[in-house]
């Protein structure tokens, strides 16, 4: 176990350098001059040179690589030309929201998704496994921002029940932080309030968040537990007298759930990708509305920034999903 | 022994002589026969089927049906502004009266070219180096492989924004970016499917009977991997239709007034609630057409990969 | 026979619905199984052997497979006609099964000791109330299965994964499994086909030693008759769905009457003939898309006659054996 966690950390690094070294890249194949991009559209010739030393943008290009690594490690991650403040300070404060939005969707995914999934494997050509049907591919069809708009629409203006947008309402203050996720944090401070309006607020954004991979999670889930209910040991297990109940729930259930986990991992990409359409229409304040924000703005600190942050988060997943993998699949387990 | 041997194999030889077209193609009518009935029963497939075809004449014939063809780019008829969906005007108008319908039918136009670039550079990319990377091995292979990962190890579209922060908003930029973060998804696919294809028997026996690298990828690898990149593509031309309308709704792909669906309801999202029509049929369609390559990428599957039949 | 047969399959048909139209895989069958019999279900790969024994617990998934006549009797009841219920309390307490390749046979994901608490607490609830078992007492039962079946080291064993266990081993799994309802009727479906041959001689002489201890009735299905001479004392010869002989293992072997059991033995190598030369039966299996009307092996038979276009009845020609052939007359000699 050791072994293999210190495998996939050096794993990590090697991605992470990779992705460092991507987007530098990006940066420096901008097809203006980057000094000029700093500067600003109104930037005379003289600032422009001034910027153009201040960030070391007249030297070599592999130098120029390295002062960017070694700021990118040591947290030295820009500043933001919007706001003027230090883009790390800004993705501290942003990154626990979107990690609640994205934790408390997939959660939403799973739970729903893994058991409508087995009903309709379980019901696999009824009229109830083509309705499924319908509903799973439509769901991966939508686009979420659309569907925000049209919660929104029915659940937030038409007919009130839910907050529009944002993460709390004006007047409250989030609570002290433990976890800095408000949710969380509020619960474990007993401050019920403050709780019941962020889990208000929480309903819509999440919802949309989770219908895309609610659908494949159903859809994975279903050609999985098909599969695997016609596999020799569930005949076997049907010879020796056990109950549909318990063929279906446990025994082809959790052979089924390791093709669905891989299918996890792969929509939690697709999710933190989704942030940014969900966190602009609920003026979410997450990585992906400050990334977005960045990009329309060409401050390009932030941009840079909210790309790592979510990457890392991505591999972290990835991670947690090959272990959790491994204590289902004692094949796996041993090799580990 | 040996006489019986000889006897059959002339007798068959002769056999195949007289053999009748049909006799001889047997086994690949009957396949054909199965793709077709497997595609034909499959309700949802015929569906794809269908909305693709609509989506196709909608963007080939568009310019000559729509009711309002001056309301694509310029007209403004500030009279008509806003107005309910209706005989005249079946998706409603927008802020500055333009026919929505008219905007939703030749946005297909500019959705589809999208689309068919963005998969089109990733299949290009992608194939080539999935089959370099699957087919020479070692290093070759690792480079590849590994900066495939870094690509894969980032959401896409996270990745597609820093692109067009880079590069600047806009539609062109928008595309480029969609497809240099759309092509290792087929690098993996095609280096799976290579790696496999290259120890199989019929593969060993062409290298065996002296077959070069050159003709062993294109006349027995390339060949065995269309399928699951045709299924691929088709579900992709969905995906990135999605992923077009996300950057144009963000501001970062086509900007207004484009008849881009995104861009159109990103614009139309400061009409609600009172005004949703504007914001509605766009993201219908945007939501109809993926459904229907889905749809279809999904059928496609069922019929050319015969573990899904069922 | 006097007494009535603990299990009889009776005109027993079943065709199962593909792409290319319906397969009719079982046609007529007639097998009858005597108490404390050990019966041998003897043919080549695709004869129906094992779909047979399969519908006996109705294991045979539906659709594709439908039956479409026949009644299969145990104890006098019709197992065709029995609801799934009904079945689960069948299955395992009064027939059990044990199949062709342990490697799959197990789940991979759960211990062994895990699957066989499973099935011995799946049993509890058809069991009188006596005889309940709590889980601890289920999981001392299952160790005491093992031991039973000889696997080494049961207490140890009990907690790995199938894939941690040897192809035998995890036959024994199995078989402690099947027993572990203290079923009357055994079906092996060729339970030692994928094991190596050492291995082989083991499982079957468990099979054989298990049978003897525990009263077991026995349907033994394999393409192996040096495992039916070992462990049998009764056999059907099963062509294309079809039953085409049954007889006692003695009467087979020194007598083969169906010209196709003839050719089967024929295919035999024996160290003590030593004629060099194997003799195989030329010609293919019918199509059972559209297999031929009556016997399905007259294409292939070289005594075939004009009669054969329809299916001989099973006819008695000696003590203990019968055969559907025409060539043996009302008199029982060719």
């Amino acid at each position: 176990m050791t072994r293999f966690l210190a495998k996939r950390g050096i794993l990590i690094g090697v991605m992470l350098l990779g992705l460092l070294t991507l987007t530098f890249f990006i940066s420096h194949v901008a097809p203006g001059d980057p000094a000029h991009l700093r500067a600003g559209p109104d930037a005379t010739p003289e600032m422009v040179e001034v910027i153009r030393v201040k960030y070391g943008l007249d030297k070599p290009l592999m130098t120029q690589f390295y002062v960017y690594l070694k700021g990118m490690l040591v947290g030295d991650w820009g500043e933001s030309i919007h706001s003027s403040r230090k883009v790390w300070d800004e993705l501290v404060i942003y990154f626990p929201n979107t990690a609640e939005l994205v934790i408390f969707s997939i959660l939403i995914a799973i739970v729903l998704g893994v058991p409508i999934g087995v009903l309709a494997a379980v019901n696999q050509n009824t009229a109830i496994d083509h309705f499924l049907r319908v509903l799973s591919i439509s769901g991966v069809a939508l686009p979420m921002f659309w569907l925000g708009l049209m919660l929104q629409l029915f659940f937030a203006l038409k007919h009130p029940l839910f907050p529009l947008n944002g993460q709390l309402h004006v007047l409250l203050d989030p609570p002290d932080p433990i976890t800095h996720l408000i949710l969380v944090d509020s619960l474990l401070r007993g401050q019920w309030s403050l709780f019941i309006n962020a889990a208000q607020h929480m309903v819509l954004p999440a919802l949309t968040l989770s219908v895309p991979g609610m659908a494949s999670i159903i859809r994975v889930n279903r050609a999985e537990m098909l599969e695997t209910l016609n596999k020799d040991y569930i005949v076997n297990a049907r010879a020796q007298g056990l109950s549909a109940f318990r063929i279906i729930g446990m025994y082809a259930l959790r052979n089924a759930m390791l093709a669905t986990m891989a299918m996890i991992g792969l929509r939690f990409g697709w999710m933190l990708g989704g942030t940014v359409m969900v966190e602009t229409v609920f003026d979410w304040p997450g990585v992906g509305l400050y990334a977005v924000n960045g990009a329309i703005n060409n401050d390009f600190a932030p941009i840079i920034g909210s790309t790592i942050v979510l990457g890392f988060f991505f591999m972290l997943t990835n991670l947690v999903i090959d272990i959790i993998y491994g204590v289902l699949d004692p094949r796996v387990r041993t090799q580990i | 022994m040996q006489q019986t041997i000889d006897t059959a194999r002339v007798a068959t030889g002769f056999e195949l002589e007289s053999l009748s077209w049909r006799e001889r193609h047997q086994s690949t009518i009957r396949m054909w026969r199965l793709y077709a009935r497997t595609l034909s029963r499959n309700t949802s497939a015929m569906l794809g089927v269908g909305l693709v075809l609509v989506f196709f004449l909608a963007a080939v014939l568009g310019p000559w049906f729509v009711p309002y063809p001056e309301d694509i780019t310029g007209a403004v008829n500030l009279d008509i502004k806003l107005q309910p969906p209706s005989v005249e005007h079946w998706f409603g108008t927008d802020e500055v009266g333009r026919d929505v319908f008219s905007r939703v039918v030749i946005g297909t136009q500019l959705t589809l070219k999208i689309a068919l670039i963005i998969v089109g550079v990733a299949t290009l990319i992608g194939v080539p180096l999935g089959i370099i990377a699957g087919y020479v091995g070692g290093v070759v292979q690792e480079v590849i492989m590994r900066v495939t990962d870094v690509f894969l190890g980032v959401p896409g579209l996270i990745l597609a924004i820093a692109i067009v922060g880079a590069l600047g908003p806009g539609i062109v930029n928008a595309m480029l970016a969609l497809s240099l973060v759309w092509w290792p998804g087929y690098v993996r696919l095609v280096q799976a499917k290579t790696l496999s294809l290259k120890n199989e028997n019929f593969v060993e026996a062409a290298r065996s009977l002296g077959a070069g690298p050159l003709r062993i990828v294109f006349v027995h690898i390339l060949p065995n991997c269309t399928s699951p990149i045709i299924v691929k593509a088709s579900m992709d031309m969905g995906m990135a239709i999605l992923g077009a309308a996300a950057l144009g709704f963000l501001g970062l792909g086509a900007q207004p007034p484009e008849p881009e669906w995104g861009a159109m309801i990103s614009n139309a999202r400061k009409y609600m609630p009172d005004w949703w029509w504007y914001s509605f049929f766009p993201g219908m369609a945007i939501f109809i057409t993926v459904l229907g390559f889905n749809l279809l990428g999904d059928g496609l599957r069922d019929v050319l990969d015969p573990s899904h039949r069922e | 026979m006097s007494e009535s047969p603990l299990l009889s399959i009776q005109d027993f048909s079943l065709e199962f619905n593909t792409f290319d139209g319906v397969y009719q895989a079982i046609a007529d069958v007639n097998i009858d199984l005597a108490k404390g019999e050990s019966l041998g279900i003897v043919g080549e790969t695709g004869c129906g052997k094992s779909v047979t024994a399969k519908s006996i617990l109705k294991l045979v998934p539906s659709p594709p497979g439908r039956v479409r006549a026949g009644r299969i009797l145990f104890n006098g009841e019709d197992l065709v006609q029995a609801s799934e219920e009904r079945m689960r309390a069948i299955r395992g307490l009064d027939i059990a099964m044990i199949f062709q390749d342990p490697m799959t046979f197990l789940n991979p994901v759960f211990t062994v000791g895990n699957q066989l608490v499973d099935v011995i607490m799946a049993h509890q609830r058809f069991l009188p109330q006596r005889e309940s078992r709590s889980r601890r007492e289920a999981r001392d039962y299952a160790i005491e299965m093992l031991r039973k079946v000889h696997l080494p080291n049961p207490e140890t064993q009990f907690h790995n994964y199938p894939h941690q266990l040897s192809g035998g081993m995890r036959q024994r799994v199995l078989i402690a499994m099947a027993l572990s309802g203290r079923p009357q009727i055994l079906i092996a479906d060729e339970p030692t086909t994928a094991l190596d041959v050492t291995i082989q001689a083991q499982i079957l002489d468990l099979i054989g030693e298990l049978m003897k201890d525990l009263g077991l009735s026995v349907i033994l299905i394999t393409h192996d008759l040096g495992v039916v001479a070992l462990l049998c004392n009764r056999v059907v010869v099963m062509y294309s769905g079809q039953v085409v002989e049954d007889a006692s293992v003695k009467a087979l072997f020194d007598n083969p009457a169906h010209p196709y059991t003839q050719g089967l033995l024929a295919a035999v190598p024996h160290p003590g003939r030593s004629s060099g030369v194997l003799s195989g039966i030329p010609g293919q299996l019918p199509n059972l898309l559209d297999p031929p009307k009556g016997c399905r092996f007259q294409a292939r038979c070289s005594k075939a006659m004009a009669a054969c276009g329809e299916m001989a009845p099973l006819k008695r020609i000696g003590k203990d054996q019968s055969v559907a052939c025409w060539l043996y007359g009302e008199d029982g000699h060719a």
